[in-house]
């Protein structure tokens, strides 16, 4: 007497959960999800061809518009990628100041994430919070190179310029201010009913699937795998900072919560221990003003907010790279989302979405 | 790591490139499967993340593209790069059976580039749309499309 009917639902390309761009086609039987196709590439505007036809360093600006949440980590894995095809060493003092602003960077990614995440399940207080703090941020970062989202805040050998007088001091200040204000995010969420309802056991990703998958970053971490690039693959002056990379245990929506709240607590530990050894000197090292990397092919990686963040670059000899990739995590990680919500209800489809993390300028490039 | 793949698969490394702390071998392409699945399963070896797999256009050569293959070692921590050579409309086989996130980077080389890849479940475009004529990432394929109508205004 009673059948059930499989329904098409269309969620996107313009739909408020999608954070940007992104077009789901669901299967649902009643409001199980049974299968889901990912439809990408509506803001695919062809950067990896572009740079072909680019000098090296004309190319940065470009990397800026990929993940435009962490633009810094799009400027530091470029720069290192083509210092290490040139075999050019970057002044200490260089160094110092990329890892503060770029574990700046985590947090105030994660500021996003973890503000619009809270949204998209109702919790809009949080989302005010997350604002404000990344409010103290984007002005470290404006007044550092004098733009709060396109940073192109480094060069290919170091830093276009120093960090202005007093700026280490306001850093200092906002080291010293974060965690009250983080524990005023915990306390609204951490143990809230309705938190714990929308995010434990939802959106498992386990952690063979996870690898099978090339998923990275805190997504990786809460599946219990311990891979983190900082550790792994160390670059730049990571080695002589101690910080722990947090791991969780269930693979879930809120274990990836926990893990991304501790990484923004390990990264103000970084850039605490940075501003103490903050060595003086110069901030640029010897580059020619017109780059030609010899012959030969690099692929360099750095931890991004949202995992591996990989640079792919063949060099002919010639001042514009042959081949540019861009390995941008979100567009990696996005390939899980059908596996993680097989089987779920729709309202889950949103959590997992903003649990992935994903920005669809670094889905798309 | 290199050894192992020559000892076990004789003849089937074609040439090995050093730059810059990486290794790059290049792989004979009908091998190139069962070189896959011997790097995964091997206890000593256990590639079992494919970190990147991309495309190099190369339209001079006879076999004009290079499929680069990124990977790593999750419990052992170590890397190399895989690469094989194909020809226009030469497919390479695909590696989706092997690490599951080939399937996105596939459809993107398959897209942007027009390799085809042999075996893959579901290969079809995924960042253009499916009436899209070429395929932008090939050498000959002009940076502003070639249509330029629109573009007349400027």
């Amino acid at each position: 007497m009673f059948r059930t009917e499989m329904m098409d639902i269309n969620m996107g390309p313009q739909h408020p959960s999608t954070h940007g761009v992104l077009r789901l086609k669901l299967v649902l039987d009643g409001e199980t999800v049974t299968d889901t196709d990912v439809m990408i590439g509506y803001l695919h505007r062809g950067v990896e061809k572009l740079c072909e036809s680019k000098n090296y360093h004309m190319i940065e600006p470009y990397t800026d518009r990929l993940d435009y949440v962490a633009a810094m980590y799009e400027n530091l894995g470029y720069v290192e990628a083509v210092e290490k095809l040139m075999g050019v060493t970057v002044p200490e003092r260089a160094e110092y100041i990329r890892v503060i602003t770029a574990e700046l960077q985590r947090i105030a990614s994660h500021l996003v994430w973890l503000g619009t995440h809270a949204l998209d399940i109702g919790a809009m207080t949080v989302f005010f919070y997350c604002f404000r703090e990344r409010e103290i941020l984007l002005d470290l970062f404006e007044a550092f190179c004098g733009a709060r989202l396109t940073y192109n805040a480094y060069r290919i050998g170091g830093l276009p310029w120093d960090v202005p007088p007093g700026w280490t001091d306001r850093v200092r200040h906002f080291v010293k201010i974060f965690p009250e204000r983080q524990k005023e995010y915990a306390t609204l969420l951490t143990k809230n009913r309705i938190w714990i309802g929308r995010t434990k056991g939802v959106g498992i990703l386990k952690a063979e699937d996870a690898i099978d998958f090339g998923v990275t970053g805190p997504c990786l971490r809460a599946a219990g795998v311990d891979y983190d690039l900082r550790k792994v693959h160390p670059y730049s002056v990571y080695p002589r900072f101690n910080f722990d990379v947090p791991l969780g245990e269930n693979s879930d929506t809120y274990d990836r919560y926990l893990v991304r709240m501790e990484e923004m607590r390990q990264s103000l530990r970084i850039v605490e221990q940075a501003l103490e050894q903050l060595p003086a000197g110069d901030i640029m090292g010897k580059v020619p003003k017109r780059i030609k990397p010899p012959v030969g092919e690099v692929y360099h990686v750095v931890e991004g907010p949202r995992g591996e963040l990989g640079f792919y670059i063949v060099s002919q000899g010639e001042d514009k790279p042959y081949r540019m990739r861009f390995r941008s995590p979100s567009f990696v990680n996005l390939q899980a989302l059908p596996h993680m919500i097989q089987g779920s209800l729709v309202a889950d489809v949103v959590a997992v979405i903003g649990t992935l993390d994903i920005v669809l300028g670094d889905v798309d490039r | 790591m290199l050894d192992a793949i020559k000892e076990r698969f004789p003849g089937a490394v074609q040439s090995v490139a050093y730059h810059a702390g990486e290794v790059t071998a290049l792989l004979d392409k009908d091998s190139f499967l069962s070189i896959c699945r011997f790097l995964k399963d091997d206890p000593a070896l256990r590639m079992d993340y494919l970190s990147n797999l991309c495309g190099v256009d190369f339209p001079d050569r006879d076999k004009r593209f290079e499929v680069v293959y990124h990977l790593f070692s999750v419990p052992k921590k170590h890397r190399i790069n895989l690469k094989i050579r194909v020809a226009d409309q030469e497919p390479a086989p695909s590696v989706t059976g092997i690490w599951r996130t080939a399937n996105w980077h596939e459809r993107e080389a398959f897209d942007l580039l027009g390799i085809p890849f042999e075996g893959h479940p579901d290969l079809r475009r995924i960042l253009l749309t499916d009436e899209w004529q070429g395929h932008p990432l090939r050498k000959e394929y002009p940076t502003r499309g070639h249509d330029r109508d629109h573009l007349k205004l400027r």
